[in-house]
């Protein structure tokens, strides 16, 4: 397979090229290449052994297979969907997957085209006029929204407002981000699982630059205030931002139509699956924050020849150009993510898109009421429309009752001493009726 | 404004037209040349899906599970046959270059070869997990994070390491957080970051993000660290110098033990920027040279596939001082010391005691972490030591026959040559019909018409000749061929100045 026998078999070098490239660059061997000082030079071993292709393999399959083979129903912020056959082909092309930043658009213009692609999805989706072709995850981009509120003319103060039910990770995100720029980070109350309005209005000052919002809710619950919340920041000229995903977004209010500034939220929900928690963050805004947007932006241009072509734009926002100034220190982001997204959409069309929402929605109705006649489960504990997740009371410690479910092959949250949560999608459906039959066990 | 300028840049110019489609012969005489696909459909490019269809659905009404106020009224987006999107796709991916297509020398982001064993391996359905199940039932998970953890400690010096930065400008974040959480702990107040003119973009912007002012320092004239500069700039104010080494002109700080005295003296922190950490593979560790802080870009140094712009990964490594402030949770050996000391066969996650919180909504970008595991794996210590040897053979192979000059040595894995009399971005642009990718360019500032170049450890010494006939060919060809290329791309030259005067990011803004 390789011509050598050791040393890197990712560097084709044979003994004879070594020998003649050293003699042409003037060096006696390969380490007087390296101007190192004597005193700092790494003189041991990492004690780190190589090992052939099927070995790492075999290794780590063996490894991985270490974790427990459990039907997962699980959610909150991290979904799997089935993902079609043709997003792992398509995407896999190394013109693709080998690429990296479009520095050089002419030669790139597939990845810019298809992530200009991504971009419109997500305008279609949110009704804004400008998305960026990635960050991160939902936090971080949530993050970036709050840094971005800052840079907002129109906007003074520097308070956070965000429901008290947003998940441990995400704020915890968001507080570092909000540490540099001395963001206050306070939270307003939520009731039955969506927001609270009235507590919304006593939390709001003239110091809040920004309120967030999120529809599903992370306990599933489709928001049913979204207007009210964004004429609250309206009328504090906070910005308002909300999060969402690409599937949710499908059926649910326009962003736009409730008065949206941002939206931000996971868009790995089409594309990627369970992937250990890796994600990919959503960034929309409306044209008039345009220069301050973080991240990538693909825009269409002309070429020489007055067609229309593909470009990076605007980077006169970003970090290799601006430095401190920039918008964000964002370089390397998720755009072979977004690539998979927009694939998975294009597979999907509206119809399919449209059709994978509502089953959302009726996947978790139907489990919860399943669950609800179960003797020990009342679901769901929150009295609201559903999309994929829903919190479920156990008559039993909750704890007992996941780790008897483990046993079963069957992952959910603990959420609570007496309180689980359950997210059920394409990708678990098929696994319901063994569920449903678990729990009737357990519970 | 000139013709010329509309092609370039982002600011300023106006009117121009088209020049029509004159190839010239001249790049059909020298070495490789590329012909990159290029499909057209009525004169324009390949078209965009909603140029294909575009379908409106309504959504809501009696069939819906929802109430209309809680529903949007309809939905408008391609609706095309499995059949015509992989046409589509694939016409898209014929459209662009990637490592395997040919040399990818752009300097600083370490284009080397991704091994495809690695893809396989991320597929695999065992590692796709939820990560919010108890560590009982992930151990395959964080055993691997934990042995990467561990790998990337020993790599690099460092005591401890996070996995959780999401991309090496993450990975600068947390990093110059947990030293400002760390100043914060022993009640000092330190307000600025010192950061050397030639650094990358992202150490200033990270910096300024954590709430600190930047302190730039200016090279010296060997291109490197001015230590009595520094010695000037830090202070009692110095939270911590940001160093990238070899730093971007591919030079090895020689002085850096004298530049950590000063940073410690001062009672600063040392960040190392790992983006050139492929040049020191096996011969030099950060943690050895006095860093105590340091990320790792595992889409650079441990070729994860770098995805048309990412996910990569920027694991963080620091010394023992400052593992109480690694980002929650960390993995960690059971039953082991809370330094991820032996002393179990189970792994769990725990939150270290001065935790800055967290950087990623969960724990990072798993999937990239898991080939960068496998990577280090497949080549070991000697593959490893092995990898940085070719990269620094290659790059000193490759500027040994090229003309233009390179200004500072000796290098690294990277060098920098300046394109003289002529202007970088148009040589970068001709390189392009001559099959390369082209350098990266006009960047650092410190050299002219910078041509910043790292052809890693991937190409041949043939491979390495035709990079360098591509360099030389272009640096003998006048300004106006420069001007006309690039002339076998999908695309010819992109008017810049337009796409960013009046931006039209979405196929909804094509009408305007």
């Amino acid at each position: 397979m390789t011509r050598k026998t050791r040393g890197s078999p990712y560097a084709p070098h044979t003994a004879a090229d070594t020998a003649a490239m050293l003699d042409a660059v003037g060096a006696a061997d390969e380490e007087a290449l390296f101007d190192i000082p004597e005193a700092v030079r790494f003189d041991d071993a990492f004690g780190i052994a190589a090992r052939d292709e099927r070995t790492v393999r075999r290794e780590l399959e063996g490894t991985l297979g270490c974790s427990d083979d459990l039907t997962e129903f699980l959610g909150r912020g991290h979904y799997d969907h089935y993902v079609p056959a043709l997003v792992d082909d398509l995407a896999s092309r190394q013109e693709f997957l080998t690429s990296y930043t479009q520095y050089q658009p002419e030669v790139a213009q597939g990845f810019l085209q298809a992530l200009f692609e991504y971009q419109s999805l997500l305008v279609e989706l949110t009704g804004l006029g400008v998305a960026n072709c990635s960050m991160y995850d939902a936090a971080s981009a949530l993050g970036e929204a709050a840094t971005l509120s800052q840079r907002v003319r129109s906007v003074s103060g520097e308070r956070v407002l965000v429901p008290d039910s947003l998940r441990e990770g995400k704020r915890a995100v968001l507080d570092r981000y909000a540490d540099g720029p001395d963001l206050r980070v306070d939270s307003y109350p939520t009731a039955d699982g969506t927001a609270d309005v009235d507590g919304l209005v006593d939390a709001v000052d003239d110091e809040t630059a920004m309120v967030y919002a999120e529809t599903p809710t992370v306990v599933g619950a489709i928001e049913e205030s979204l207007g009210e919340i964004g004429a609250v920041a309206d009328a504090h000229d906070a910005l308002f931002v909300v999060g969402s995903d690409p599937v949710a977004m499908a059926v649910l209010e326009r962003p736009a139509d409730v008065g949206a500034d941002v939206v931000v939220g996971e868009a790995s929900s089409l594309g990627l699956g369970s992937a250990g928690g890796m994600g990919m963050g959503l960034f929309v805004t409306r044209e008039e924050y345009l220069r301050q947007v973080p991240g990538r932006l693909v825009g269409a241009s002309e070429d020489r020849t007055e067609r229309r072509a593909f470009t990076l734009t605007l980077q006169t926002r970003e970090q290799h150009i601006r430095k401190e100034r920039a918008t964000s220190n964002i370089c390397t982001n998720q755009a072979w993510l977004a690539l998979r997204a927009a694939i998975h959409a294009a597979t999907l069309g509206p119809d399919g898109l449209v059709d994978l929402a509502e089953d959302c929605v009726r996947l978790a109705t139907g489990l919860a009421e399943r669950l609800d006649d179960v003797d020990g489960l009342q679901a769901p504990v929150h009295d609201r429309h559903h999309f994929r997740e829903f919190q479920a009371h156990t008559d039993q410690p909750a704890a007992a009752v996941a780790s008897d479910l483990e046993s079963e092959g069957f992952a959910v949250h603990v959420v609570g001493e007496h309180r689980i949560q359950v997210c059920v999608t394409d990708a678990t459906e098929p696994a319901v009726d063994a569920f449903v039959a678990a729990m009737a066990e357990v519970a | 404004m000139e013709e010329r300028d509309r092609y370039r840049g982002d600011a300023g110019a106006d009117d121009a037209g088209a020049d029509g489609d004159a190839d010239s012969e001249a790049g059909e005489t020298v070495g490789t040349t590329y012909d990159q696909a290029r499909w057209t459909d009525d004169g324009a490019y390949e078209p965009l899906l909603a140029e294909k269809d575009q379908t409106e659905v309504s959504v809501g009404g009696e069939d819906s599970p929802l109430p209309d106020d809680l529903t949007r009224d309809s939905l408008e987006l391609p609706a095309l046959s499995e059949p015509e999107l992989a046409r589509h796709y694939a016409r898209l991916s014929e459209m662009n270059y990637g490592v395997d297509s040919g040399p990818f020398p752009l300097g600083s982001c370490t284009m080397k070869y991704n091994p495809k064993f690695t893809e396989d391996l991320a597929a695999h359905p065992a590692a796709a997990v939820h990560p919010d199940r108890p560590d009982e039932s992930l151990q395959g998970l964080l055993a691997v994070a934990a042995e990467l953890q561990d790998y990337l400690g020993r790599i690099g010096g460092m005591d401890a390491v996070t996995l959780q930065p999401p991309a090496g400008a993450a990975g600068e974040f947390t990093g110059i957080h947990i030293a400002k959480a760390y100043h914060e702990h022993n009640g000092e107040d330190r307000t600025e970051v010192v950061i050397p003119d030639s650094a990358h973009g992202t150490n200033f912007a990270t910096a300024a993000m954590a709430g600190f002012d930047v302190v730039e320092l200016p090279s010296a004239d060997d291109g490197r660290v001015d230590v009595e500069a520094l010695e000037a700039a830090v202070g009692d104010d110095t939270a911590a110098l940001m160093l990238t080494n070899p730093n971007t002109l591919g030079l090895f700080e020689r002085d850096i033990e004298a530049i950590a005295d000063v940073v410690h003296d001062a009672g600063g922190l040392l960040y190392y920027d790992g983006a050139n950490l492929n040049a020191l593979l096996g011969r030099a560790r950060p943690g050895d040279m006095g860093f105590d802080v340091m990320h790792y870009n595992v889409h650079k140094t441990f070729a994860t596939p770098h995805g048309g712009g990412g996910p990569g990964a920027g694991p963080v490594g620091v010394v023992e001082e400052l593992a109480p402030f690694l980002p929650t949770p960390h993995v960690r050996e059971r039953g082991g010391g809370g330094d991820g000391s032996a002393g179990g066969d189970s792994y769990e996650r725990y939150e270290p005691a001065h935790s800055i919180g967290k950087v990623h909504g969960f724990e990072g970008n798993w999937l990239v972490l898991l080939r960068a595991y496998a990577y280090i794996a497949r080549l070991g210590d000697e593959g490893l030591a092995d990898a940085s040897a070719k990269a620094v053979l290659n790059a000193n192979y490759l500027a040994e026959q090229i003309e233009y000059e390179v200004p500072y040595g000796p290098f690294h894995h990277e060098f920098v040559a300046s394109a003289g009399e002529q202007d970088a971005a148009d040589a970068a642009k001709r390189m392009l019909d001559y099959g390369v990718h082209p350098p990266t360019t006009k960047w650092p500032e410190t050299v002219d018409e910078a041509l910043m170049t790292e052809p890693t450890e991937a190409e041949t010494r043939d491979s390495l000749e035709d990079l360098a006939a591509a360099f030389n060919a272009v640096a003998g060809e006048d300004d106006a061929t420069l001007e006309r290329a690039p002339e076998r791309t999908a695309a010819r030259r992109i008017d810049q100045v337009a796409a960013a005067r009046s931006p039209r990011l979405s196929w909804h803004a094509l009408d305007d």
